[in-house]
C-alpha cells in the first residue's frame, strides 16, 4: 500500500535534484561566459592597453575550466539524487516509478541528462552545451512537479501488467533520448544559421548571437543524429510492445486512439528524419527541421493527447 | 596516418549502388520515367512526410470507429464546419480513400526500391570485396610502412589479422570487407513493413469483432447474431467463428477507498459444442483464447432486479435491467418497459445509483462506483410504446411522444426492496442488484503475421543502425634487394571516427611481425 512519507521524501529529492541542476546550469553558463570574455580580452588586446588585457587574460583561463569542471561535478550530483528521488517514489507507490504523468516525466528528464552526461564522458561532445541541455530539463521538471503532480498511488487495472515494465521503459528511454536530440537539433539550427550569416557578414540577431558558444555544426548534426539512431529502434519496440499489450487489454493491437496515432506520427517523422539525413537536398538545415517537428509530435503525443484528448491513454 | 575527403572515392563507397536507370523504350519512356520518381527517395520522403501530415487530424478530431458519439456531438457543435470535414472524411481519417492513397504509393514506392536493392545485395552477398584502388594514401584512413618479410608472408599476415571479413587476394593485393549485415538488416527492415500491411489488411478483410453485454447468470454463444454490436471485415465469413459459448457466473470490481477502481474480475464458464464447462477469471490484460477467438473483458456495469406486478398481484415482469454507466462514479441510466400489461402500455426512465447520496434539492448522485448504498430512482409513463410503428428502438431509450407522465412524471427513489405504485393497483418492485459485464470477441487471422513482421522490424532496424559496413585494402610492393613496402587504406560509410580507431587498430596488428 502507498506509503505516503516516503512518497513526500521522493518529491523532495526531486525538489533537491532540480536545486543542483540549476546550479549545474549556471556553472556551465559561468564557463562560458568567462569564455567569452575571455575571446572578447583577446581579440581587443591588439589595438589597446596590452599590459593588463594579457594580465587578465592570464586569470581567466584558469577559472573557466574549473566552473565546468564543477558544474559536470554538480550534474553528477543532481542525476544520482534524482535516480534516489525516482527509486523512492517506486517504493512509496510499491510498483514501477512510472505510473502517471508526473513520474514519467521526472523519468524522461532522467534520461535526458544521463544521455548528455554518457556523451560528454565518451567525448563526444564538450561539456559546455551543458548549460542548453540543463535549462531546458530544469524547465521541464519544474513544469512537471507544478503543473502534473500527482501523489504516489496505486494504478487503474488497465495499467496493472507486467507490460507496463517493458512498453513504458522503453517509451521513457526513447522520449528521454529524443527530447536530447530536439534540443541539440535546435542547437545546430542556431549554429548553422551563425556560420551562414558570418560567413555573408550579416547582422546578428538573439539566438544567433549564441553561435560562437555553441560545439560546431558539424558535430552538433552527429550527436542529434547518433541520439536518434539510438532511440529510433527503442521507440520503436515500445510502440511494438504498447501494440502488443493493448492486444490484451483492449481486444486489439492497433485502434488508431489519439496516443497511438501521435506516437505513429512521431515514428514516420524520426523515420523521415533518418532518411533525410542521407539524402541529397535534404541534409542537414532541412533534415534537423525534420528532427526538431518529430521532438514536437513527440511531445503532442505525451502532454497534449493526455490532457487535451480523449481517449484510452487518458488514465495517466 | 592521414584522413581526408575526396569526392572521387564515392565510387568506391560502402553505400549500395545507385539502380540504374534502364535504357527509355518508345512507348514506355513517360511510364518509366514515371516509375523512377515514384521510386525515388525524395518521392518516398515527401509520402513519409505526407503520411504524418495526414494522420494528424486522426489524432485531434473525434474519429467515428473509436467515439461515434463524440463525432455526432462535434458535428452538431460545428454547424458549419462539421459537416464539410465529415466530406472530407476527417472523422474517419484511417479508412479514407485519400489516407490509403498515400500509403499505398508510399509501399508501393518502397516495393520499387526493395525489389532492385535485395538482387544488388544478393549479387553482393556473393561476389568478392573490390579490386584495390590505385592510390591507397588518398582514402580517408590509410597507412604505410616497410619490412623485411616476403611479400607473401605479409599478405597472409595481413588475411590471417582480417579474422571475421570477408577477404580475397589477388595478386600482390588483398582486398576485406565486412558488415554485409548491415543492408541485409535495412532490407529485412522495410520487407518487415510490407508484411505488416498485409498482416493489417488481412485482419482487415477478413476478421471479426463482436461485442455483447452480459447480466451475472446470462452467457452467449458466439454466433453474429447473438452479439449486441459487430464489426465484420470486408469479406469475413460467418462460418469462420469459432463455436464456443460463455456464461458469466459472476463479476467483482473492488475500490479503493476513494473509489478508484483497483480490479474488475470476471469469473466466466466457457464450453465448445458437446463438451464440459471449464471455469476461467476473465480480466483486463488477462483475456481467454479459444483456437485463436479472443474474449476480453471490456465493461460492466449494474443491472437492477425488478418484478412488476398487475393489480391482481400476478408476475407480469421478472428481469434484471441493464443500466448504463454515465460518469466515473457509476451514476447510470435506466429504461424499463412493459408493453403486456392489461390496460395502458408502461414505460420508466430512471437513474441508478451505486452509492447514493441527495443534494439540498432533491436530485440523487452517486459518491462512489462502489455497491454500498444502491437506490433505483425511477420516474413513470403511461401510454404507447410506439413498439408497432415499425421503426426499430433501442432498449436503452424511451420515447416518451405517445405517452404521458404519472404523478406529475415526479421521479422517485427506491431502495432495495421497495415497490413504486403504479395507477390502477400494479406495482414495480425494485428486488435486488446484479452486476453486467461487456465482452468483446475478436478473431483475427493476420495477428500472427502482423506479430512476425514487428520481430523483423526491430530486428532489421537493429542490425542497419548497429552493423557498420567497412572496407580494407592492402598492397604489397616489393623490389629486388629492398625491403618490402605495404601500403593499407580503409573506407566507411558511417561513423568514420570509429573506424578510424578501428584501422589503427588493425594496421598495428599488421604491422606487428609476431603472426
Amino acid at each position: 500500500m502507498p506509503d505516503s512519507d516516503l512518497g513526500q521524501l521522493g518529491d523532495g529529492l526531486l525538489f533537491v535534484a532540480v536545486i543542483v541542476y540549476t546550479m549545474a546550469m549556471l556553472g556551465f553558463a559561468g564557463e562560458q561566459a568567462s569564455r567569452r570574455a575571455r575571446r572578447q580580452l583577446v581579440s581587443a588586446g591588439g589595438s589597446s592597453a596590452e599590459g593588463t588585457v594579457l594580465e587578465r587574460t592570464v586569470t581567466l583561463t584558469e577559472s573557466p575550466s574549473r566552473a565546468g569542471r564543477f558544474a559536470l561535478a554538480l550534474t553528477g550530483c543532481g542525476w544520482l539524487v534524482h535516480v534516489i528521488s525516482l527509486m523512492t517514489r517506486g517504493f512509496a507507490a510499491d510498483r514501477v516509478p512510472w505510473g502517471n504523468m508526473y513520474e514519467f516525466s521526472s523519468a524522461v528528464a532522467l534520461v535526458a541528462v544521463t544521455a548528455f552526461l554518457v556523451l560528454v564522458i565518451r567525448g563526444k561532445v564538450e561539456r559546455s552545451l551543458g548549460a542548453f541541455v540543463m535549462l531546458p530539463v530544469v524547465l521541464y521538471l519544474g513544469l512537471a512537479a507544478t503543473l502534473l503532480y500527482t501523489e504516489a498511488g496505486p494504478l487503474v487495472p488497465a495499467l496493472n501488467s507486467y507490460w507496463i515494465k517493458i512498453h513504458v521503459a522503453a517509451a521513457i528511454i526513447a522520449s528521454g533520448a529524443f527530447l536530447l536530440s530536439g534540443v541539440v537539433a535546435v542547437l545546430y539550427l542556431i549554429r548553422s544559421r551563425y556560420d551562414e550569416k558570418q560567413s555573408a557578414g550579416a547582422e546578428l540577431r538573439f539566438p544567433v548571437t549564441l553561435g560562437p558558444q555553441l560545439p560546431s555544426a558539424l558535430v552538433l548534426d552527429r550527436v542529434s543524429y547518433s541520439v536518434i539512431a539510438f532511440a529510433f529502434p527503442i521507440w520503436t519496440f515500445a510502440v511494438i510492445a504498447g501494440a502488443i499489450w493493448a492486444e490484451a487489454a483492449w481486444g486489439r493491437y492497433w485502434g488508431w486512439d489519439p496516443k497511438e496515432t501521435w506516437s505513429f506520427i512521431t515514428w514516420v517523422l524520426y523515420a523521415g528524419y533518418l532518411h533525410a539525413r542521407s539524402t541529397a537536398g535534404w541534409k542537414g538545415r532541412k533534415a534537423a527541421w525534420v528532427a526538431v517537428a518529430a521532438a514536437v509530435a513527440l511531445i503532442i503525443d505525451y502532454y497534449v493527447v493526455n490532457i487535451f484528448v480523449v481517449g484510452l491513454h487518458s488514465y495517466a | 596516418m592521414t584522413v581526408q575527403e575526396d569526392p572521387a572515392l564515392a565510387q568506391l563507397s560502402t553505400q549500395p549502388e545507385p539502380v540504374r536507370p534502364v535504357r527509355r523504350g518508345e512507348l514506355l519512356g513517360p511510364l518509366r520515367y514515371g516509375w523512377r520518381q515514384l521510386t525515388s527517395m525524395r518521392t518516398a520522403l515527401l509520402l513519409l512526410f505526407l503520411l504524418a501530415v495526414a494522420s494528424i487530424p486522426g489524432g485531434f478530431l473525434p474519429q467515428r470507429r473509436i467515439n461515434p458519439l463524440r463525432v455526432q456531438e462535434f458535428v452538431q457543435e460545428h454547424p458549419r464546419l462539421g459537416p464539410l470535414l465529415d466530406r472530407l472524411s476527417m472523422f474517419e481519417v484511417f479508412s479514407s480513400t485519400w489516407f490509403a492513397a498515400i500509403y499505398l504509393l508510399l509501399f508501393i514506392s518502397l516495393v520499387g526500391c526493395l525489389v532492385p536493392r535485395t538482387r544488388l545485395h544478393l549479387r553482393a552477398l556473393r561476389s568478392t570485396p573490390p579490386q584495390v584502388p590505385r592510390t591507397l594514401a588518398r582514402l580517408p584512413v590509410s597507412d604505410r610502412w616497410q619490412t623485411t618479410r616476403d611479400p607473401d608472408e605479409v599478405l597472409a599476415h595481413c588475411q590471417q589479422t582480417l579474422s571475421g571479413w570477408r577477404t580475397v587476394r589477388r595478386d600482390q593485393e588483398l582486398s576485406a570487407e565486412r558488415g554485409y549485415l548491415r543492408e541485409t538488416g535495412n532490407l529485412v527492415f522495410h520487407l518487415s513493413l510490407v508484411l505488416l500491411l498485409i498482416g493489417i489488411a488481412v485482419g482487415a478483410f477478413r476478421g471479426f469483432t463482436g461485442t455483447v453485454l452480459v447480466v451475472e447468470g446470462r452467457g452467449f454463444a458466439n454466433t453474429v447474431a447473438l452479439f449486441d454490436d459487430v464489426q465484420p471485415g470486408r469479406s469475413f465469413s460467418p462460418g469462420s467463428l469459432v463455436p464456443f459459448s460463455l456464461t458469466l457466473k459472476d463479476f467483482r470490481a473492488t475500490y479503493s477507498a476513494d473509489g478508484k477502481a483497483l480490479t474488475f474480475n470476471a469469473d466466466v464458464a466457457w464450453q465448445r459444442p458437446g463438451m464440459t464447462p471449464q471455469p476461467y477469471d476473465l480480466r483486463v490484460n488477462h483475456p481467454l483464447e479459444i483456437d485463436g477467438a479472443k474474449t476480453y473483458l471490456i465493461g460492466h456495469g449494474y443491472a437492477p432486479h425488478v418484478v412488476v406486478k398487475d393489480r391482481d398481484g400476478q408476475v407480469i415482469d421478472d428481469r434484471f435491467v441493464p443500466c448504463l454507466p454515465q460518469n466515473s462514479q457509476f451514476l447510470s441510466t435506466c429504461v424499463i418497459k412493459e408493453p403486456f400489461t392489461s390496460g395502458k402500455q408502461l414505460g420508466f426512465r430512471g437513474v441508478f445509483t451505486p452509492t447514493t447520496v441527495t443534494d439540498a434539492d432533491g436530485r440523487v448522485g452517486s459518491a462512489s462506483p462502489a455497491l454500498l448504498n444502491p437506490a433505483l430512482t425511477l420516474a413513470a409513463f403511461e401510454g404507447d410504446l410506439g413498439l408497432d410503428s415499425g421503426v426499430p428502438q433501442s432498449v436503452y431509450s424511451l420515447d416518451t411522444s405517445l405517452m404521458t407522465p404519472i404523478d406529475q412524471g415526479r421521479a422517485q427513489a427506491l431502495l432495495p426492496g421497495q415497490s413504486f405504485a403504479l395507477p390502477g393497483g400494479g406495482s414495480l418492485t425494485y428486488a435486488g442488484t446484479a452486476e453486467w459485464a461487456t465482452f468483446q470477441v475478436t478473431q483475427d487471422p493476420g495477428k500472427l503475421l502482423a506479430l512476425v513482421a514487428s520481430v523483423g522490424i526491430v530486428g532489421g532496424l537493429l542490425l542497419s543502425l548497429l552493423v557498420r559496413r567497412r572496407r580494407v585494402w592492402v598492397r604489397v610492393l616489393s623490389a629486388p634487394g629492398s625491403p618490402t613496402t605495404v601500403e593499407a587504406g580503409g573506407l566507411a560509410r558511417t561513423d568514420a571516427e570509429r573506424f578510424s580507431t578501428e584501422f589503427a587498430e588493425l594496421a598495428t596488428r599488421m604491422r606487428s611481425e609476431r603472426a
